[in-house]
């Protein structure tokens, strides 16, 4: 099979049909079935800020597990639908490695504004005491007729 | 499927071929796709650093629990979700059209790349409702000591911490007679616009339901901007997205692709959409989850 147009590009990807079509037929299932996990564990935070004592804990081991799940979901994107994964070793390498720098940057700027947030804290207690959530767990306590709500009672 | 062994003994360096076995245009895609990630990528760890440097966030499922035509339920995450599955279902018409345009399958690229051009529409349809919802939406918010009734703008942000009753209670009276008939009315429809008009503030007073009443401070108003900026960024990649497309639906309809032997166009016009699908992916993640 030679390419059409560009004798440059030597080396072609065999696709049969038959197996494409599982192939995108297994990740559409895949990235549904991630989503579909991610929006439980939204409406699982949601009723644990909703409970008495909402613990921060959970909350946040819950919001790691959406961030896994969501850089799952983004690799499979990018290694199957944009065939990526297809793609020789030099290139997917010169496309990867760059995006490490995102390891710093995250890292970095989220870090610092904790920082600031703790500076500011000890420093300017007024947005301390204005800003700081006295009792969070009423902040979801709004509609009125919840059936959560009815049961408790 | 993958590279196979005589592709690894293949001298990529050796000149007289591609080393990334991609055509020019292909390649420079990837290289854009990859500084946009970065510039989303910015926008999101701005909006992560500012988030963090707060000691109070709007809960997403409190500011995300419309749908539309379900009046005043509340249905955390169900719009968002939607918009999520549109999203998902175009990016595999889009793998479907590429794969039609592999097989130089003219009718096939047309049939997919209508329906990827369906599913971006309807998703800036969601988009435009959810928008307009949250900038037209009227919350009672407690806002230099009386009660406002604010949507979610770039300047104002009505998602902040429920207010103390008792302080709710001091605010009412300051309150305008037209704010406490709306909220009467919100409460109670018997009562028309007419006759709420006519009364006055006690008996206004008098008939809030203070225990029904939730007001909310003010949140932090970065959360708007950022909202608007990063989403509506996104949906401007979106958009363009779907332009594009359909240039490359009329382009395909009228044989171009044909003539010049091969649907490469379309393979580009594919990583381009289906990075704007990974985008919403960190979007709904930062928005939305957590």
């Amino acid at each position: 099979m030679q390419h059409p147009a560009f004798e440059e590009v030597s080396y072609h990807h065999h696709t049969d049909d038959a197996e494409f079509k599982k192939r995108v037929r297994k990740t559409t299932i895949l990235l549904s079935v991630i989503t579909v996990i991610e929006l439980g564990i939204g409406l699982a935070i949601y009723t644990i800020h909703k409970g008495e004592n909402p613990s921060e804990l959970l909350v946040l081991m819950f919001k790691g597990m959406v961030c896994i799940l969501s850089l799952a979901k983004a690799y499979y994107i990018v290694s199957v639908f944009m065939h990526l994964g297809d793609e020789i070793r030099n290139m997917i390498m010169t496309i990867v490695v760059p995006l490490l720098l995102f390891i710093w940057f995250i890292a970095a700027f989220i870090i610092d504004g904790n920082s600031y947030k703790n500076l500011r804290n000890r420093y300017d207690k007024h947005f301390q005491e204005s800003t700081t959530p006295k009792g969070h767990h009423k902040a979801a306590e709004e509609k009125p007729a919840e059936p959560a709500k009815s049961e408790k009672q | 499927m993958a590279t196979t062994a005589t592709a690894h003994q293949t001298k990529w360096w050796s000149g007289g071929k591609s080393p990334f076995n991609l055509e020019y245009g292909k390649l420079m895609m990837w290289y854009f796709l990859m500084s946009d990630a970065f510039t989303f990528g910015a926008f999101l760890i701005s909006y992560g650093s500012i988030r963090f440097s707060q000691n109070f966030w709007p809960d997403p499922n409190v500011v995300f629990n419309a749908f539309p035509g379900a009046g005043h339920q509340n249905l955390p995450l169900a719009f968002v979700s939607v918009m999520t599955f549109i999203l998902i279902i175009s990016s595999v018409t889009m793998v479907l059209a590429v794969h039609a345009g592999h097989k130089g399958d003219r009718a096939g690229v047309i049939k997919w790349l209508a329906w990827t051009i369906v599913g971006g529409l309807a998703f800036l349809g969601c988009q435009a409702w959810e928008w307009h919802h949250l900038i037209t939406g009227e919350h009672a918010v407690l806002l230099d000591g009386q009660i406002q009734m604010v949507g979610q703008t770039t300047t104002v942000n009505p998602w902040g911490e429920l207010a103390e009753p008792a302080v709710v209670t001091d605010a009412l009276k300051n309150s305008s007679p037209q704010i406490l008939a709306q909220i009467v009315h919100d409460q109670d429809h018997s009562h028309t616009w007419k006759e709420l008009a006519g009364m006055s503030k006690d008996q206004l007073l008098g008939m809030i339901n203070s225990a029904e009443l939730h007001v909310r401070k003010t949140g932090p108003v970065a959360f708007g901007g950022y909202f608007y900026g990063i989403t509506g960024f996104h949906g401007f990649h979106v958009f363009s997205g779907v332009i594009i497309n359909i240039v490359m639906l009329i382009m395909a309809q009228k044989g171009v692709f044909d003539r010049r032997g091969h649907y490469l166009m379309i393979e580009k016009t594919g990583l381009y959409w289906h990075f704007v699908d990974l985008v919403w992916v960190f979007v709904f993640l930062c928005f939305y989850l957590i």
